[in-house]
């Protein structure tokens, strides 16, 4: 029977007078993953911590399987609670299997030798991420991304109902990162364990969390990833200067500085990408704008078309469209 | 990953077979030198050719010997648990202040005033080694305890590490004044203390070494199985169910029993302690303490017991101070070992 982690109350920070959040009733249910999404400051990692039960709570409390966690040993913690951190350890020669079977600590004896049991549970554990071929290497021949595998492994290995990751996809590039959520999904799916990671890749959360918990200074709102985008929390939640939460795309999109407009005529991946490029360089789109583009050819060589009332002209790539745009528009600022 | 740990297990016979020898030579070689199977015979119980070397073997090689083995065991492992428990390189036995604690109160008898009960200390018979001793481990064993009270109270490491350090200074800037206010012959038997010597021990007292290094090193052994997990950082330890709080004071307490019993009697030797545990990884390549304890205990043993050797350059009368020789010796191994490995990563394919 799997547990889940529950917070009832619960008051984090570090100082009585300076709160990070109050009033805090969270649950993370077995064999769902659950994304902690905020801006930076606003408490993540000291929630993490606070659930984990390495920093004492302000006020209320959280409760392991049904048990105060702050009433727990640290024995009994270690064995239904594991983390994974942002910190980089230097494990100087240690192998990656070493590494992953440091998991078993909490069920070794006093000089920490593996069984069986424990020696099947540690490769079980570098196999579900993927990390057999590099079990055997040293982990500071190691890449970020195969590091960040293993310290998940030696999680796994300590076989806690419950797993909280603090940024665990930071410092790996895309590909990576879009491989280590859906490892996550499927490890809470597969083995029925409750995840819990913070990350500020909200696009990733969106697509692969079953549960956002999205953190503001002035609340935490919990909810599916849909409901909290349908509501304009998401919206709310990164609310800021020149940047905005654009629901059709399920991003955050730069929004147009100066408010020339534009107005752009094409279809399929062409009109994407260009569109693209207009935002980027500060554009906005209308239908009725003075400067019209339009997609010649759709299909490659892409030719596009500036119509302007002085003229029209014809372009090769975007980035020659783009500079004939800025031309074409310092001339209508100086008018 | 089973043939490397052979390899390891090969390596490690391998450092105790040398440490074997080295023993043996150093009981050998001296201003006069007894053959090897004479040495068998004598320690054996049975009668030497000649009754001097039984005597010589006996009263002053055997206890110098074993000194020396204790005192480089003891400073090995000290110096691992401070550079794990800091993860830091640079980090020795002495970074908790307890050499400056000894230093401080081997310089308090023999400098100040407190000279009159040294004087008269040699009337009634106590021998200045072992008032020495007695004041280097008061001084050891305050700042110990000291560093204990601080050691439970404080949340960081680094703390411990900073508060250490100036610790360190702020006695030897005391020893600086009483320097400089006592006469040049006690200035002299004050340096001659800080040179460090493995020869001060009579066989009476080699138990009491022995205890406290034994103690120590047994403490330390039990800690081996939390050290690793403790090279995570204190969080994961802390989450994979290690109390801090006591880890961290079973560490100090090992690493400054082991430094300080070592410092009350052979005076503050350096080196060895940041040395062997680097030896001992680059050797291994291992960061396993259950290896690794055994390790630095046999490599800091080998360095100790050379060190005495080479001070004792044979046939002269001349000994160098052992201080200079433990450094002048392992230095310059430590750095081609630290430079090799560096060569070694960058061959690795990444």
């Amino acid at each position: 029977m799997l547990h889940g982690l529950e917070a009832r109350g619960l008051a984090i920070g570090y100082r009585r007078d300076a709160r990070l959040a109050s009033g805090l009733n969270l649950t993370l249910v077995p064999g769902q993953l659950t994304a902690l999404l905020g801006p930076n400051g606003v408490g993540k990692s000291t929630l993490l911590r606070t659930l984990a039960g390495m920093q004492k709570p302000l006020g209320g409390q959280v409760l392991l399987a049904g048990e105060d966690i702050g009433r727990m040993k640290t024995s009994d913690i270690a064995r239904r609670l594991s983390i994974v951190l942002t910190e980089r350890p230097q494990l100087g020669w240690m192998s990656g299997c070493a590494l992953v079977a440091l998991g078993r600590h909490p069920y070794t004896d006093w000089l920490g030798r593996l069984s069986a049991h424990d020696r099947e549970v540690v490769h079980w554990a570098l196999d579900a991420v993927g990390a057999v071929d590099i079990a055997a290497r040293p982990v500071l021949e190691l890449s970020d991304g195969q590091r960040q595998k293993l310290l998940i492994a030696r999680a796994l290995a300590q076989q806690t109902d419950i797993m909280l990751l603090d940024e665990p996809t930071a410092f790996l590039d895309l590909p990576r990162r879009v491989e280590m959520m859906r490892l996550l999904k499927s490890l809470a799916r597969e083995t029925g364990r409750a995840i819990l990671l913070s990350t500020h890749d909200l696009d990733l959360a969106l697509r692969s969390c079953d549960r956002l918990w999205m953190m503001t200074a002035a609340a935490l709102l919990a909810g599916a990833p849909e409901d909290l985008a349908l509501n304009g929390v998401i919206a709310a939640a990164f609310v800021g200067d020149g940047i905005a939460f654009d629901l059709r795309r399920g991003a955050f999109v730069m929004e147009a500085e100066d408010g020339i407009a534009v107005g752009l005529r094409g279809e399929g991946l062409p009109q994407i990408w260009m569109r693209r490029a207009l935002e980027r360089a500060g554009y906005g789109l209308a239908d009725e704008a003075g400067v019209q583009i339009e997609l010649d050819s759709s299909r490659p060589p892409f030719e596009w078309r500036i119509a302007t009332a002085a003229g029209a002209s014809r372009h090769g790539t975007i980035a020659a469209v783009l500079a004939r745009l800025d031309e074409v528009c310092a001339k209508e600022r100086r008018k | 990953m089973p043939s490397s740990g052979r390899w390891r297990l090969i390596l490690l016979l391998a450092l105790l077979l040398v440490l074997l020898a080295v023993w043996m030579l150093s009981l050998a070689l001296g201003s006069v030198s007894i053959p090897l199977d004479q040495i068998v015979d004598i320690l054996l119980g049975r009668e030497a050719d000649r009754a001097a070397w039984t005597n010589i073997l006996l009263k002053f090689r055997l206890p110098k010997a074993m000194t020396a083995l204790l005192a480089g065991m003891a400073l090995g492992v000290s110096g691992l648990l401070m550079q794990t428990f800091f993860r830091n390189p640079l980090a020795g036995p002495f970074v908790l202040g307890v050499s400056s604690g000894a230093s401080l109160g081997v310089a308090l008898v023999v400098l100040s005033t407190a000279g009159v009960a040294w004087q008269f200390a040699g009337h009634v018979g106590l021998g200045g080694d072992l008032l020495l001793s007695l004041a280097a481990g008061l001084g050891a064993g305050t700042t110990m305890l000291l560093v204990l009270l601080v050691a439970a109270r404080v949340q960081s490491s680094m703390t411990l590490l900073i508060l250490g350090l100036m610790f360190g200074y702020l006695v030897s800037a005391l020893v600086s004044l009483l320097l400089y206010f006592a006469v040049p012959e006690r200035i002299q038997a004050y340096v001659n203390w800080t040179f460090g010597t493995f020869g001060g021990l009579t066989g009476d007292q080699l138990p009491i070494l022995g205890g406290m290094v034994g103690g120590g090193l047994l403490l330390a052994a039990g800690l081996a199985k939390s050290l690793n997990a403790l090279l995570l950082g204190e969080s994961y330890a802390r989450s994979l169910g290690i109390r801090l709080w006591g880890l961290r004071l079973g560490i100090v307490l090992a690493a400054s029993l082991l430094a300080g019993a070592v410092t009350a009697f052979c005076g503050p030797i350096a080196f060895i302690g940041i040395a062997a545990p680097h030896l001992c990884r680059a050797l291994f390549r291992s960061s396993d303490h259950r290896l690794l304890l055994p390790a630095t205990m046999a490599v800091g043993a080998v360095v100790a017991l050379l060190a005495a050797l080479l001070a004792e350059l044979p046939g002269r009368s001349l000994v160098l101070p052992l201080n200079a020789v433990t450094a002048l010796l392992g230095a310059p191994v430590v750095i081609v070992l630290i430079l090799q490995r560096r060569h070694t990563e960058r061959a690795y394919p990444r």
